[in-house]
Parts: structure tokens; C-alpha cells; sequence
């Protein structure tokens, strides 16, 4: 069973296929993950491709604060999500709530979230607000190299 | 007989950006209803805010939405300077022009680009993108950062240009100067965007004027309405500029008046760093006195509304905000319906919604029992309840 899981991992590493998912963001980061696609900085040539759904997905892209009407739905995708896969918190609001943290709609911020339903899920943090389309790459090489 | 078929996209889709909830009632291709469900993104905004001080706001209103991140926070300034009579220095007048004629153009290209994505002509999207880099790298160079500028404040802006600055925004205008053109061009003569757009989700005068629509929507549709004109703020009644319209209100001029935008946007800009007076850019704002106080600015969506009460403490005692979003999305009723599904998705993508801007949420407090919030529920109890009583009394 070791051996099946390090070849799991090992197979995650290579062109990791990512979701984007919008837990309520103020769609900055949403704009530079769109961005990541673009001309500039094109991530689809080391194999970074943007996946429709979150049973094609390796990592999970998670943006924004956790609101209530999202909580459910957020544990949901990453049950759908095939395992293992990591979950990137992008920007200052998913990795703590942010500047919206004493609002009356905030669930937790994202990690709490996906610990409720999977306490031994692999996150990634990369702070900013947004974090720079280079921050973003450097951070999900980072947490794929730590693999 | 018909059979009608629901079609549900979202909350998570992966034509969305955001979370929202489409519920399209189909008879066969042909959308005969629909129903939007919001509140995914509901942050209580306007709750945080009358818990900041005056001076913390601006900071919190451009994360109201990442891309009129320099609107609200010029909104909510105008606002408050309204409310405490502060005079803005000339030349922060001209600096926030020139910021936020700068964001209309990196919003717009924004749109052009989903747009193509939206019909799957993903070329557009690659080259509509690829030329909003040049505005975002200006942007950077004059704000610090590439989205959330933080350059507005009330009694002026923070940063100052210097020569390099003015420079580089000039030759970043040099540097889109002929991909816009060619943008434009391609817009008109394309023939696929063309035969895949016009006609679709027509939004006529007289119901943009009827569903109040405003920004880029309403002048699609001839509607000349424009805030900029019509109750000028910052720089924009000593610059020479026109408001663009265009007369069918189909999906295809919504995306032509906004490249005939980008061009504007680009003359006022030079112009404004042209004639930017010296000077200084902040004035002293010693306190807030008790008042009220309004403060509209056209969004690259529309007008873009905030409204401020203060009772001479610290923070403002209420902060409304209305995005332009709030305005568009009725008109929904009148272009997607009778359209076929796949004409829908660009449909709703044309009046460029911002549901992060938009989400509010009403409270219902009963007074007798103290409970904040009544759902559908509630309130069918509560009215069978009253129903009892009544007839127990008759």
C-alpha cells in the first residue's frame, strides 16, 4: 500500500491539472489566475492545465474567504476531488480570512474547512493580497517539489 | 404540448468566475424563464465598514471587487469629502483621473478577452490579455501593485507621479496604441464574432431606460448616460472627451462601445498627464463632522454608488453601496429570454457582472423575540401563525 501511495504522489507531480474554485473572493486573485494562462506567464508550457471539473483535478485552487453559502459546497468539490491532491489557499482571505475576518457571513478560513471533512489534507499557503501571478507559480512549485 | 426542462449552471461552473446560481427554463433550445440565486459571496462589507475608521475604509472598499478596485474607494473618498466640505487639490484630481482611466482600460481588455472565451474563440482571449499586461505593468509602476492600486484617499491621492512614472504610462499608451486598433478592426471585420453576436440578447432603449441599465450596457442600447459627463468629478470637466454609443444593444455593440471606450479612455489619459497641474496632493482632513454625504463614480461598469452617514465619530454610522451589477442584471428578463441556450452564456456574460459587488443581504429582525433573520420558511410559519390567530378572534 506505501509503494501505491509514493507512485500516487509521484504521479502528482507532473503536470499538475488545477481547479479553480471561488469560495467568495473579490475575484482579484481570480483575474491573476486567469492571468497565469495568458501569453506573459503561460503555465501550460511546463503542464499546468486549467481543469473543468474537480475529478480531473490534482490540486485545487482555492480563492477568498469561506462564506457560509459557500462552506458546504467548497467540502464538497475536494470530496470530489480525485485524491490525493493538494489545496492551494491563494491570498491573504483563504489562508486566514483576511481583511473580511470579523465579517458575519465568514465560515473559517479555508484550511479549517477542508480539515473538518479530511484532517490529514496537504495544503499550500501563499500569502498576498493578490499574490503576484509569480508568487503563485514559485508557491505551487515549491509545495510540488516537497512532495 | 410543451415540456419545459431545467437547466441549472452553477454555483460552481467552469464558464464562472464566480459563484452564482442560473436556473434557465427551457423548451427545447429556446429559454423561457430563468431565476438567479446569489448571496456565494456575501461578505457583509457594509457591516465591516462602520467598524473602521474613516481613514481604514478606502483600503476595505477596493477589495469590494478586485477589478473597480479604484472606483469604490474614489466613490466612498467623494463621499466623505462631500460630508466634511474638503477641498481636493488640482493635481490629486488629475492623479486619480488618470488611475482610474487606467483601470477602465485594463477592465475593458479584460472583458474583450472572456468574452472571446465565453464563444470559445480563445484567440481573442490570448491576445486581449496578452495586451492588458502593458496597462497592469503602468499600473504597478504608478500604484505599487498590479490590482488593488490603494491610491485614493480622502482629501487626495497617495502617490505622486514623478517623470519616470508619467513616462512609463506614456509608453505603455504608446505600447497598446496599435494592438487596440487592431482589436477594434478585428472586432468589426471579423466575421466569426460578427455572425456569432449580432443580433443576440438584444437590450432595446427603451428597456435599458425602463430597467434603469447603466455604464456600457445602457450605451449599447443609445442610451448617452454617463456619470463622467453628466455630473463631472475629479478631472474630467477640463478634458476633452466624448461618450461613446452605439444604436442595436446586441451582445456585438456592447463589445464594440467598449473598444470605442478604450480609445477615449486612452485620449483622456494623455491628456490629463499633459496638463496635470503641480502642487500638492493631499489636503487636511481634520476630522469628520455628524452629515451625510454621497459620492458617484463611473465604474467600467456603470455608475458605481456610495453613500455615507456619520454621527462625528470615528467611523461612518452607515455605508451603502450600490454597484452597477444591481442595475443589470434585470435586464436579463428581456435578452435571455426567447434565446437559444447556447447564445445565453455570452448573454449573460455582456452586461460584465460583478457579483462580488452586488451581494447583499436583508435582515429581518422580530422585535418581540429578538431572532435576526426570517428565510421563506419563516415567514410562511409566521403568516400561517397570524392566520390562526385571526380566526380564533372572528
Amino acid at each position: 500500500m506505501a509503494i501505491l501511495d509514493k507512485l500516487k504522489l509521484w504521479g502528482l507531480k507532473k503536470s499538475p491539472w488545477i481547479y479553480h474554485l471561488n469560495a467568495g473572493a473579490c475575484n482579484n486573485c481570480d483575474i491573476e489566475v486567469l492571468e497565469l494562462l495568458t501569453p506573459r506567464f503561460d503555465v501550460e508550457r511546463i503542464g499546468v492545465l486549467l481543469a473543468p471539473s474537480p475529478r480531473h483535478a490534482d490540486a485545487l485552487l482555492v480563492t477568498g474567504v469561506c462564506t457560509l453559502q459557500t462552506k458546504p459546497r467548497v467540502q464538497e468539490i475536494y470530496e470530489q476531488t480525485a485524491k490525493p491532491c493538494l489545496v492551494v489557499c491563494l491570498g491573504a482571505c483563504a489562508c486566514t480570512g483576511g481583511i473580511f475576518r470579523s465579517g458575519w457571513h465568514f465560515a473559517g478560513p479555508v484550511d479549517k474547512v477542508i480539515r473538518e471533512v479530511d484532517p490529514d489534507a496537504m495544503i499550500v499557503y501563499i500569502p498576498g493580497c493578490p499574490p503576484k501571478p509569480e508568487a503563485m507559480i514559485s508557491g505551487i512549485a515549491q509545495a510540488l517539489a516537497k512532495l | 404540448m410543451t415540456h419545459k426542462t431545467l437547466i441549472p449552471i452553477g454555483p460552481y461552473h467552469p464558464l464562472q468566475e464566480e459563484a452564482e446560481f442560473f436556473q434557465l427554463y427551457v423548451e427545447g433550445e429556446t429559454v423561457v424563464d430563468m431565476d438567479l440565486r446569489l448571496s456565494y459571496n456575501h461578505r457583509g462589507i457594509e457591516g465591516i465598514s462602520e467598524t473602521l475608521t474613516w481613514d481604514q475604509v478606502p483600503y476595505l472598499v477596493e477589495r469590494v471587487c478586485g477589478i473597480c478596485s479604484a472606483s469604490h474607494p474614489l466613490a466612498y473618498v467623494q463621499a466623505v469629502e462631500e460630508l466634511a466640505g474638503v477641498e481636493v487639490p488640482e493635481r490629486a484630481l488629475y492623479l486619480r483621473t488618470v488611475v482610474n482611466e487606467l483601470e477602465r482600460i485594463h477592465s475593458h481588455l479584460l472583458w474583450f478577452g472572456l468574452a472571446g472565451h465565453f464563444i470559445g474563440y480563445n484567440t481573442v482571449f490570448m491576445w486581449a490579455w496578452r495586451y492588458r499586461e502593458p496597462v497592469l505593468d503602468a499600473l504597478e509602476i504608478v500604484t505599487g501593485s498590479r490590482v488593488n492600486y490603494a491610491n485614493h484617499t480622502v482629501g487626495g491621492a497617495r502617490r505622486d507621479l514623478d517623470e519616470e512614472m508619467v513616462r512609463a504610462i506614456r509608453k505603455c499608451l504608446d505600447e497598446i496604441d496599435k494592438p487596440v486598433d487592431m482589436l477594434t478592426t478585428t472586432a468589426l471585420e471579423d466575421p466569426i464574432l460578427a455572425l456569432r453576436l449580432k443580433g443576440v440578447g438584444v437590450l432595446t432603449e427603451e428597456d435599458a431606460r425602463r430597467f434603469s441599465a447603466l455604464g456600457p450596457t445602457a450605451r449599447a442600447s443609445n442610451v448617452p448616460i454617463d456619470v463622467r459627463r453628466d455630473d463631472p468629478y475629479a478631472a474630467y470637466d477640463r478634458i476633452e472627451w466624448e461618450v461613446q454609443t452605439t444604436p442595436n444593444g446586441d451582445v456585438f455593440d456592447k463589445v464594440v462601445v467598449r473598444l470605442l471606450e478604450l480609445r477615449e479612455s486612452m485620449k483622456i489619459i494623455r491628456q490629463a498627464l499633459d496638463d496635470m497641474p503641480g502642487g500638492p496632493i493631499q489636503a487636511d482632513v481634520k476630522e469628520v463632522p455628524a452629515g451625510e454625504g454621497i459620492g458617484h463614480v463611473e465604474a467600467p461598469r456603470g455608475e458605481t454608488f456610495h453613500y455615507v452617514r456619520s454621527n462625528g465619530g470615528p467611523c461612518p454610522e452607515r455605508h451603502k453601496i450600490r454597484a452597477p451589477t444591481y442595475n443589470n442584471i434585470p435586464t436579463y428578463k428581456v435578452t435571455c429570454i426567447g434565446q437559444s441556450v447556447a447564445d445565453v452564456t455570452i448573454t449573460l456574460a455582456a452586461i460584465d457582472p460583478c457579483y462580488s459587488c452586488t451581494e447583499r443581504m436583508a435582515v429581518v429582525r422580530d422585535a418581540s423575540s429578538g431572532k435576526y433573520l426570517m428565510n421563506f420558511a419563516d415567514l410562511v410559519r409566521l403568516s400561517q401563525r397570524k392566520t390562526e390567530e385571526l380566526r380564533k378572534k372572528c
